[in-house]
């Protein structure tokens, strides 16, 4: 389990290159848990979780590094308003013509965060899943969460961001294609002895899931056999956010993806926070009625 | 059946669409995860059917092998009904042949 440190990080003060032999290091206590967020299909909403997570976090106390692995589209440091400030990305940092901490940007309102940015697009080309684990190793000594935002599909970009990571995050929509294409994620990530598994489910309606036109929440969990981490409602608010590149966990937003994405955090931290059911959000006398009719009656 | 199926089948509209969405994904997952192809299935269907109608005589109308899946595993699923055993394979047994 993952405890949130209430210090906020030093991240870039140079650290110690070697540490002294009469010191005892406690691995298995500080050892840095990294997270790979993945999906198969796209425009699910992996980069929207992998910011509002990384920032939520942060502000709860968590030293936290997001690594943006989608080298062919990348939208991370859109996200979190940083793109105006990347200098280096994990394209020099891999080359060895900057060190780990020049490439890192530090968020200046929640400074427990940095991104490490995806590099040149043309670095699918050579990039290996061994490049991918040098850099993570470089990133873990520093934090005690690295967020890996994964490309979507199953192929080369995936295995990369993959190779790196000790646990997963798989986030899907309430549709069939998206949770066809998660599921074939979590058979690779089985394959790789990723855990564990857990799902977020996104873009939630409940009107439509009281109104069965919609897969159900245990419909998913059940036929992705996976523990639910969260759910996130369709909420205009994700897109407002994203146009000025704030995440809607910054700044103690109100909003239900914002509360969402902060539930996240906790219960990834080991807090038991219940998940509210979508069907019973609305307590109106429509709602009423449309309980009523989804009573079974033989 | 729930209240809203059965006045949607009074009215003649169309059922929802999320179980169908349900059933839909419980079928082809059970395909993705098994890796097997149709044509493979069902030539394996043909030839469980040969050996098992060498005992007994089937009802191939109510018969079916399918895959099922569940909690990630995925089952061979055979549903065969029996019409009766043949009387060559009591035979067999009895003449202790094997
Ligand atoms: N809960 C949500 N409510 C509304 N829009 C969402 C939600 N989650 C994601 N989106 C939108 O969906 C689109 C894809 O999201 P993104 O995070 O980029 O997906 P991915 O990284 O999986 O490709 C974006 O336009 C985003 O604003
Ligand atoms: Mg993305």
């Amino acid at each position: 389990m993952l405890r949130p440190r209430p210090r906020r990080c030093n991240f870039p003060t140079p650290i110690p290159s070697a540490v002294p032999a009469d010191v005892p290091v406690s691995v298995t206590a500080s050892a840095p848990r990294t997270i790979l967020i993945c999906s198969g299909k796209g425009g699910v909403g992996k980069t929207t979780l992998t910011a509002n997570l990384g920032i939520a976090l942060a502000s709860q106390g968590v030293r936290t590094a997001v690594l943006d692995a989608d080298f062919g589209l990348r939208n991370l440091d859109l996200l979190l308003g940083l793109e105006n400030r990347i200098v280096f990305t994990a394209q020099e940092v891999l080359a060895g013509s900057c060190r780990l901490e020049q490439a890192m940007v530090k968020h200046k309102q929640e400074p427990n965060l940095a991104l490490l940015p995806a590099g040149n697009p043309r670095m699918l080309e050579w990039l290996k899943p061994e490049d991918m684990q040098k850099i993570v190793e470089l990133i873990k000594p520093h934090f005690d969460v690295v967020l890996i935002d994964a490309p979507a599909g199953i192929e080369d970009g995936f295995k990369n961001a993959a190779a790196a990571a000790s646990e997963a995050i798989v986030v899907t929509t309430p549709e069939v294609s998206a949770v066809r294409d998660a599921d074939r994620v979590i058979g690779l990530l089985n394959v790789r002895n990723i855990e564990p598994i857990q799902l977020v489910l996104n873009r939630v309606r409940p009107k439509m899931m009281v109104n069965q036109e919609m897969l159900g929440v245990s419909d998913v969990t059940d036929i992705l056999a996976l523990p639910l981490l969260g759910l996130v409602l369709e909420d205009e608010q994700v897109i407002v956010s994203t146009n000025r590149g704030e995440p809607l966990t910054l700044n103690g937003g109100k909003s239900p993806a914002a509360v969402a994405y902060r539930n996240i955090a906790r219960r990834l931290q080991g807090e038991t926070i219940p998940l509210p059911d979508p069907t019973q959000l609305n307590r109106g006398l429509r709602a009423k009625v449309r309980q009523l009719l989804q009573t079974k009656i033989f | 059946m729930t209240l809203r199926d059965l006045i949607d089948r009074l009215l003649g509209r169309q059922q929802a669409s999320g179980p169908t969405a349900k059933h839909r994904l419980q079928l082809v997952l059970a395909h993705d995860r098994s890796d097997l192809n149709p044509e493979l299935l069902q030539r394996m269907r043909k030839e469980i059917l040969e050996v098992v109608s060498k005992y007994v005589e089937l009802d191939l109308e109510g018969g079916d092998v399918s895959l099922e899946t569940e909690e990630r595993t995925t089952a061979l699923v055979a549903n065969l009904p029996i019409r009766r055993v043949k009387d060559t394979a009591l035979q067999t047994l009895a003449s202790g042949e094997s």
